[in-house]
């Protein structure tokens, strides 16, 4: 089944166009993986998905559901109440945590459970808890961000988008401000996920991650979907000198492709 | 009480109580000032940062022309304008007022910095997992953008003790004309500004004081 | 609404007064700023000295200026220099003398923070190119430290401005004195009013963009 399926975005910053018309569709269950060069609009995309980016022309649906515009007539931006409901079907996790600093881990979880949600305190406790459990921070519910390691941050990060019980998750690059020795646990929290048959978008430069944990690899290049298969058919048959030469960048990790 | 004539002791002792209503009038001037301030000076501020763009011109404007006028003609300008327009309030209220008006600038543009400084990723965090504006608003950039607006908000605060001074110009015994009242009785002119000088330094570090606590505090909100 | 007949008429016959009202305060507001630039620099270095004999008191100084009401100051002054013995003060001198040791105080907490942020790295370069320590001030770090804190000291200029305003409670006449003087004569309330206050505020704004000027020549590159 179809969770996901967007049609010919196009994104514009001023006058240079950095999405050039993007058609993809994710099967419910799918992890993703988007790779490419930087600059190649892997973030803009997911951001345009989540509804952090405008974009002037294309449609994005969720279940069928137009997101973000109206599906018939004109086109037309929908009002806020509708965009935050639609967006907390779609959880996302950011390079720089973004954890709210005057909360605790807990009350982090927790926020959009109750405000959001409409969740008494209780609950929202309950579920922060399991959260936080499954990510492996339960020593660290009371902790404010400050006092948590980066790797740690971004299991709280992980845990508060998927507390929200969203029907896809985007990860951008979440690995990347990390110091290399904190990767592993974030990674291994992600690769949780996936085996519990979250749909998940994952722009990751970790192309292990990606050939182990991805069902699906989409290559991206200047705002275009250039190559998308198995990861076997995209790591190891690259299609373009593109995709061939930033492979190249990742070949020791492969062995000779 | 067993004092000498004539020594500053015996004669503070005598004008006891009209520098201790002055001192009163200066606190509540103040408070009440700083209140309203703060209030409306927060509300300026929202309008300021994430207004429609008509009302964040006009409050660009207001914020503008209050800072670049001193407060004394403010006071002034009230005081004699209100009287003109037949409203009839007391001297107390039209410094109350003016100092208002100055003070509401000046939390509306630290408001406005404060909130401006949080990161746009705060933001849309909280998009991310649904909130809407408002809810964004109050549950993750005021608690933060409040924190960060407390250092300006404090010397604010110290202008505004400071600025009750200026009250006197149009007549209110507040702290320093209870002074010079009891001045020009004795005319122990050193010892008596010198005693209204200690006690708005004392004023003004128990504030700063406060502030710093309330600051420890906070010391979690860190990036 | 309440009716109120506006007439000009009254401003433009004293526009002359208000002119040199308003160059008096500028006067009075350029000329402390200089003063207290000059000992706001030495309480600013005696801020910095490892000698508490000598910090401590700057400090001192600095948080009684900055906790007291200027109008007290100004008073103070005004009324209490004759009282230990000094005559020769005239209301316009007595405020200048106020005004300065109060910019003074502002001026030492602009400066300490300007060469507390100044690079290491220049002091350094002095030293190695042999300068000696007064050389290395003169020469290089005082020419930098004005340059990073040129966009205070205009803040500060534009403040003092405003402040001169409280000259009025001594009777000095300034812009304030003399528009409540004419507000007195003529009733004139409103004219009288919105012109001192846009006479500042139009001062205040062209001092503001003049000393942006300034700073754009003078901007340090970083
Ligand atoms: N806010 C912005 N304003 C202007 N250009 C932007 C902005 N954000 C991204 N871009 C441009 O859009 C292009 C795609 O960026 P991005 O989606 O971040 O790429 P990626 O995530 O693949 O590295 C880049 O050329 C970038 O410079
Ligand atoms: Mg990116």
């Amino acid at each position: 089944m179809v969770l996901l399926s967007a049609r010919d975005i196009h994104k514009k910053y001023d006058e240079t166009e950095v999405l050039k018309g993007i058609d993809l569709d994710i099967e419910q269950g799918q992890v993703v993986a988007l790779i490419g060069a930087s600059g190649s609009g892997k973030t803009t995309f997911l951001r345009c998905i989540n509804l952090l980016e405008e974009y002037h022309q294309g449609r994005i649906e969720l279940e069928g559901e137009s997101i973000g515009y109206s599906a018939n007539g004109r086109r037309r931006k929908l009002g806020e109440r509708q965009i935050s409901a639609q967006r907390a079907k779609i959880g996302m996790v950011f390079q720089s945590f973004n954890l709210f600093p005057h909360m605790t881990a807990e009350a982090n979880v927790m926020l959009g459970l109750t405000k959001v949600r409409g969740m008494s305190n209780a609950e929202a406790q309950e579920r922060a808890r399991h959260w936080l459990d499954r990510v492996g921070l339960a020593d660290r519910r009371q902790h404010y961000p400050y006092q948590l390691s980066g790797g740690q941050q971004q299991r709280v990060a992980i845990a508060r988008a998927v507390a929200m019980e969203p029907r896809l998750m985007l990860f951008d690059e979440v690995t990347s401000a990390l110091d290399p020795e904190l990767v592993a646990e974030v990674l291994a929290v992600m690769q949780d996920l996936a085996k519990s048959g979250m749909t998940m978008v994952v722009v990751s430069h970790e192309m292990l991650f990606v050939r182990d944990v991805a069902t699906r690899v989409v290559f991206m290049d200047g705002g275009l979907v250039a190559q998308s298969g198995t990861p076997d058919e995209v790591l190891h048959n690259p299609q373009t000198e593109r995709l061939r030469s930033f492979l190249g960048r990742f070949h020791g990790i492969f062995g000779p492709v | 009480m067993e004092l000498e004539r004539g020594t500053f002791l015996y004669e503070a002792w005598t004008a006891r109580w009209s520098l201790l209503e002055g001192l009163m009038v200066t606190i509540s001037s103040s408070v009440m000032t700083i209140i309203i301030g703060t209030v409306l000076g927060f509300a300026v501020g929202l309008v300021l940062t994430y207004g429609m763009l008509p009302f964040r011109i006009l409050a660009r404007l207001y914020v503008d022309i209050m800072r670049g006028i001193p407060v004394l003609v403010l006071i002034l300008f009230t005081y004699y304008g209100l009287a003109i327009l037949k409203i009839g309030v007391k001297p107390y209220w039209a410094g109350v007022i003016a100092l208002s008006l100055f003070c509401i600038s000046h939390v509306a543009e630290n408001v406005r910095g404060a909130v401006q400084s949080i990161p746009q990723g705060q933001h849309e965090a909280g998009m991310a997992i649904g909130m809407r504006f408002f809810q964004r608003l109050r549950y993750i950039i005021l608690p933060q953008a409040v924190r960060r607006a407390l250092p300006p908000w404090v010397n604010t605060a110290l202008e505004i003790v400071k600025g009750t001074t200026l009250l006197s110009v149009i007549g209110v015994v507040e702290l320093l004309l209870a002074n010079q009242q009891a001045i020009a009785r004795n005319y122990m002119i050193l010892q008596f500004y010198m005693a209204a000088t200690i006690v708005y330094i004392i004023i003004n570090f128990s504030i700063a004081q406060a502030a710093a606590a309330l600051e420890r505090r906070y010391a979690y909100l860190r990036y | 609404m309440i009716a109120y007949n506006f007439n000009w008429a009254v401003i433009w016959r004293n526009w002359d007064a208000f002119m040199a009202a308003l160059a008096l305060g500028l006067g009075l507001a350029v000329v402390s700023l200089l003063i207290g630039t000059i000992i706001g620099l030495f309480l600013a270095y005696a801020r910095l000295s490892p000698s508490p004999w000598i910090s401590r008191p700057a400090w001192a100084y600095v948080e009684f200026i900055r906790n007291t009401p200027l109008l007290l100051l100004i008073f103070f002054v005004y009324f209490g220099l004759p009282e230990i013995g000094i005559y020769n003060l005239d209301k316009i001198q007595s405020f200048i003398l106020t005004l300065s040791g109060y910019a003074a105080a502002y001026m030492c907490e602009v400066f300490r923070a300007g060469l507390a942020s100044m690079p290491r790295a220049y002091g350094e370069a002095a030293k190695a190119i042999g300068l000696r320590p007064w050389q290395r001030q003169r020469y290089v770090v005082l020419p930098v430290m004005f340059r990073i804190t040129l966009p205070a000291v205009s803040n500060n200029l534009i403040s003092l401005f405003k402040d001169t305003s409280l000259a009025a409670a001594i009777a000095v006449p300034e812009l304030t004195f003399t528009a409540r003087q004419i507000n007195a004569n003529t009733y004139r309330v409103i004219e009288c009013w919105l012109t001192a206050s846009a006479l500042y505020l139009v001062t205040a704004y062209a001092i503001a963009i003049a000393l942006r000027q300034v700073e754009k020549r003078y901007a340090v590159v970083r």
